[in-house]
């Protein structure tokens, strides 16, 4: 299995108290998945990508463990943690259109990066520019700065800059809500191609575009308020989902060729809850159109058919009965 | 609604940050002296009232000049005179800052570019240098004049701050839907733009009024302050000119620089923590 | 870059221009005639004060319109001539303000080089540690706010009179003629620290602070973030956060020329140092017109020129202009 995360808490430390992000994830995320994060604003997926790669203040570590590719992850050890860094586990952050010097030329940098990891640039050089290449980037990019690159270069830069070492995991983190939608369609296809090609073993893509998620992941985890509800293959996801929420959500999104005039766009009445005092039990309860007295206890992340876990009572009771 | 909650919210970290109380202790310390401190005393400033280069005793609380002046009367009503510099010259140079960093911000284009050459000119001309220039010619100043002058030459970091501010502020939502309503500009400027910046037009205030001070008292140690009356920098230009220096007369010209550094520093660390409480990010944990 | 310095290059040309046209309307716009003023103090006998009311005003220019005089202004101006001092006659100004540069520069280029320098690392070291940034943010502060004269009258007073380990009036020794020795050199060096010194502290405090200020603002920025996520060793995020850091302190160098010789001229005055400063102090004293207006024209140009020389160093350490990029 390449990624083992077992009863993830991170918590995060306010003056007002500690809020609640991130309850409790169990998943795994198998060698050569491509696995989509989905929820609303706010439901931890950030969380959970920050957790894994950079565990700082005001975040903390509540409890749980990570287990990539059979070794424990020291997420909270900041220090040790930088053995794994862009080598085993990378990130393409969501702030990627900043993430480079600003005065300083992309090749240069670059250079200076691998240098403090150790790695030898000139060795690397011939592979940077293959990956250019993939990602239709001229060389040339090396010698400028960032601010003469476009958006959508940037992104792509930052892209081939987070896997060149090849890591175990890449966790990509709203890599297209950014760009516009040609834009979006190439660099998800690069992202497959980089799976394919075995630059990257797994990718975890998070993102709020459900869309983007239809046509490259091979299976979608949906998070709510800080608790995973659902998680299971595409196709199961978005045609046969089994958790309200989901359920809700799928049916919010627009359908091309539909008419508002003929069926008109729900959205989910309410809103999340804060989570710096969260509601006990099932977070989505005082939203859910079938929520019962039972939903008062967390309910557990289970298996209800092969790989398609849910995290509802109501369903786990219909499964029980079939 | 939020907009309470947000202003009680600034309020309680208001409170409770401490550069901002220490920095407001010292500053309303001064000021009360400013007003409570004359009615410790019956002389004026420029009084003969004992025996010349006295060290503080407890007649003369921060004893007498070399002429027998007595020097805690000219330090109190100096005070004055530095507040009063302060506020006005630093108001001053905020409202033209204002005025030239909004419209320069939010117009851009041609308006922008020449009210930038006009900030960069008076940025490099030495603000001393023209004041002397003027003041040297004016045979009679008030303290009024003094103030106006150097509201005039200080406004222009604080124009390029404001400008930078308000571009930013130029492409958030709320601006584009005042404008598609029909806003006429002035209008859309002082009441969308201008009320979200009011914090930090507030700290641009404070680091004027330093800065205010700090000319002020420079310009009357030269001898271009006001001609008449008494201010702190006056008090260290009289005691450097007779001599305090060489007769060992600490007590004339060590208090007044001691309160300017004292006001005009709590100033500055009451601006850092003025920073904190409005910025949530900056806030200790 | 060429559209950078051209930009900048007009800026000062401009500046230059204004800058003279007040020093030359001022006297003109100021109430009263400085030829009665001066008159009025030499108490002459009337028929002895109307040939010299006719001789000075001539001697100033005064008979001619006022477009005719703007440019001869400029035209004595362009060839070097300022004028006569008054109250050092028969000095030419240009004379009194070539022997008292050397010494106002001994005491501006030093301390605000080592100031910058030392303070800037200061200020970056500051933001690394906790504790030491607490003790040293409100003495930073402090330092910055406190008016330079003040701190000479103090260092003069404490270090001059009390303890008595230097010199507090001259450049050197009074017993002494400038020549090349040891002596002297000694003599220069004893009676150029205090003021120095001063100097070098008020400004020290200014940039360490900011730097502190900017490092971590840099600390916090995107970029940053990305090379901690790629488990880039701190000392690289500090590189690139304190190479980034120092451009708005260059900046700021530019900005703040202007209170710095305002400062200096202030502390040559408590130390009696030669330099323009205390020329200054005695043309005003004296009502030398044209030494205030000559002294007053080589600052602008060394503002000026300073200014320039900052917006070179700006393009060697911001790499973006050579791109003719604007920068900052």
């Amino acid at each position: 299995m390449s990624l083992q995360i077992e009863n993830l808490t991170v918590y995060y430390q306010t003056l007002h108290g500690d809020v609640q992000a991130l309850e409790d994830a169990t998943f795994t995320v198998a060698d050569g998945e491509i696995m989509g994060l989905a929820g609303e604003s706010g439901c931890g997926k950030s969380t959970l990508s920050n957790s894994l790669i950079l565990l700082v203040p005001p975040m903390k570590l509540v409890g749980g463990s990570v287990t990539l590719d059979g070794q424990e992850l020291p997420i909270q050890d900041e220090e040790r943690m930088n053995d794994f860094r862009f080598k085993e586990i990378s990130v393409i952050p969501q702030y990627a259109m900043n993430a480079m010097n600003p005065t300083r030329k992309i090749g240069k940098m670059t250079a200076e990066l691998l240098g403090s990891r150790k790695v030898s640039f000139k060795a690397t050089l011939p592979e940077l520019k293959r990956r250019l290449d993939l990602v239709e980037l001229s060389h040339d990019v090396l010698d400028m700065y960032p601010i003469e690159l476009s958006g959508g270069m940037k992104q792509r830069m930052v892209m081939v800059l987070s896997t060149l070492l090849n890591p175990s995991l890449l966790l990509a983190d709203e890599i297209t809500s950014a760009l516009d939608v040609s834009s979006q369609k190439a660099v998800a296809e690069m992202l497959v191609e980089f799976r394919d090609r075995e630059i990257v073993k797994s990718v975890v893509v998070i993102t709020h575009d459900m869309s983007i998620l239809y046509q490259i992941a091979d299976s979608i985890m949906i998070m709510y308020a800080g608790q995973l509800a659902e998680k299971g293959p595409t196709e199961v996801i978005i045609h046969a989902p089994r958790h309200p929420y989901t359920k809700a959500l799928i049916s919010s999104l627009p359908e091309v060729g539909v008419k508002y005039a003929e069926k008109r766009l729900t959205g989910i009445p309410g809103t999340p809850p804060l989570l710096l005092d969260p509601p006990i039990g099932c977070r989505f309860r005082e939203r859910c159109p079938i929520a019962f007295e039972k939903c008062l206890e967390v309910p557990p992340f289970i298996e209800l058919e092969k790989d398609h876990f849910v995290a509802c009572w109501k369903e786990s009771e219909t499964h029980a009965q079939a | 609604m939020a907009k309470k909650k947000q202003q009680s919210e600034f309020l309680y970290f208001a409170l409770r940050n401490n550069k901002l109380r220490i920095g407001l202790a010292v500053v309303l310390f001064f000021l009360v002296l400013t007003f409570v401190g004359p009615m410790f005393t019956d002389y004026e400033p420029n009084d003969y009232v004992g025996p010349g280069a006295q060290p503080p005793s407890s007649e003369y609380w921060f004893g007498t000049t070399t002429f027998g002046q007595d020097v805690f009367t000219q330090f109190v009503l100096g005070l004055g005179a530095t507040f009063l510099v302060g506020v006005i010259g630093g108001g001053i140079a905020l409202i033209i800052g204002m005025l030239v960093g909004f419209i320069g911000g939010y117009r851009g284009g041609l308006v922008d570019e020449a009210l930038n050459v006009m900030t960069n000119v008076v940025i490099v001309i030495p603000t001393l240098a023209v004041l002397l220039i003027i003041a040297a010619y004016l045979e009679v100043r008030g303290i009024l004049v003094e103030a106006l002058f150097i509201g005039f030459f200080t406004w222009p970091w604080a124009a390029r701050a404001i400008r930078a501010q308000t571009f930013s502020l130029r492409t958030r939502e709320f601006v584009d839907l005042a404008r598609l309503s029909g806003m006429k500009d002035r209008k859309i400027i002082f009441t969308e733009i201008a009320p979200n910046m009011m914090s930090y037009l507030f700290m641009t205030f404070i680091l004027l009024f330093g800065g205010a001070i700090l000319t002020a008292a420079t310009l009357d140690f030269i001898g271009l302050g006001p001609t008449q009356g008494i201010s702190l920098g006056l008090m260290m230009n009289n005691a450097v000119l007779w001599g305090a220096l060489h007769l060992g007369m600490w007590w004339w010209f060590v208090p007044p620089g001691l309160a300017i550094m004292a006001i005009v520093g709590a100033m500055y660390i009451m601006n850092v923590g003025l920073d904190e409480v409005f910025n949530p990010k900056l806030r200790e944990m | 870059m060429r559209s950078y310095f051209s930009r900048k290059l007009l800026i000062y040309v401009v500046t230059f221009f204004v800058a003279v046209s007040i020093d030359w309307l001022i006297p003109r716009f100021m109430p009263g005639n400085p030829v009665q003023r001066l008159l009025s103090r030499a108490e002459l006998h009337a028929e002895a004060a109307e040939v010299m009311y006719g001789y000075y005003t001539t001697a100033f220019g005064l008979d001619v319109p006022i477009w005719q005089q703007y440019l001869n202004f400029w035209n004595a101006l362009l060839h070097g001539d300022l004028g006569t001092s008054v109250f050092l006659f028969p000095t030419p100004v240009m004379d009194a303000i070539k022997d008292a540069i050397p010494y106002s520069l001994m005491l501006l280029v030093p301390s605000i080089l080592l100031s910058w320098f030392a303070g800037n690392w200061f200020g970056a070291f500051a933001a690394r540690s906790k504790r030491l940034d607490n003790t040293l943010l409100p003495l930073g502060y402090l330092l910055t706010a406190t008016p330079y004269m003040w701190l000479g009258l103090l260092l003069a007073w404490a270090l001059g009179m009390v303890l008595d380990i230097f010199p507090i009036a001259g450049a050197y020794s009074f017993s002494m003629r400038p020549h090349l020795s040891l002596a002297f050199a000694g003599s220069v060096l004893e009676h150029w620290f205090l003021p120095f010194l001063s100097l070098f502290l008020v400004m020290f405090g200014g940039w360490a602070i900011g730097m502190r200020n900017m490092i971590i603002y840099e600390l916090e920025a995107d970029y940053a973030h990305y090379l901690e996520a790629l488990g880039a060793p701190r000392k690289l995020v500090r590189k690139y956060a304190f190479r980034n850091a120092v451009l708005p302190q260059l900046t700021g160098l530019a900005l703040q020329l202007g209170v710095i010789v305002a400062g200096a001229l202030a502390t040559e005055i408590v130390f009696s140092y030669p330099g323009l400063g205390y020329l200054l102090l005695q043309a005003i004293q004296n009502q030398d017109y044209f030494l205030i207006q000559g002294t007053f024209l080589f600052i602008i140009i060394g503002v000026l020129l300073a200014n320039f020389l900052i917006d070179i160093a700006y393009v060697i350490v911001d790499p973006r202009t050579r791109r003719g990029m604007q920068g900052e």
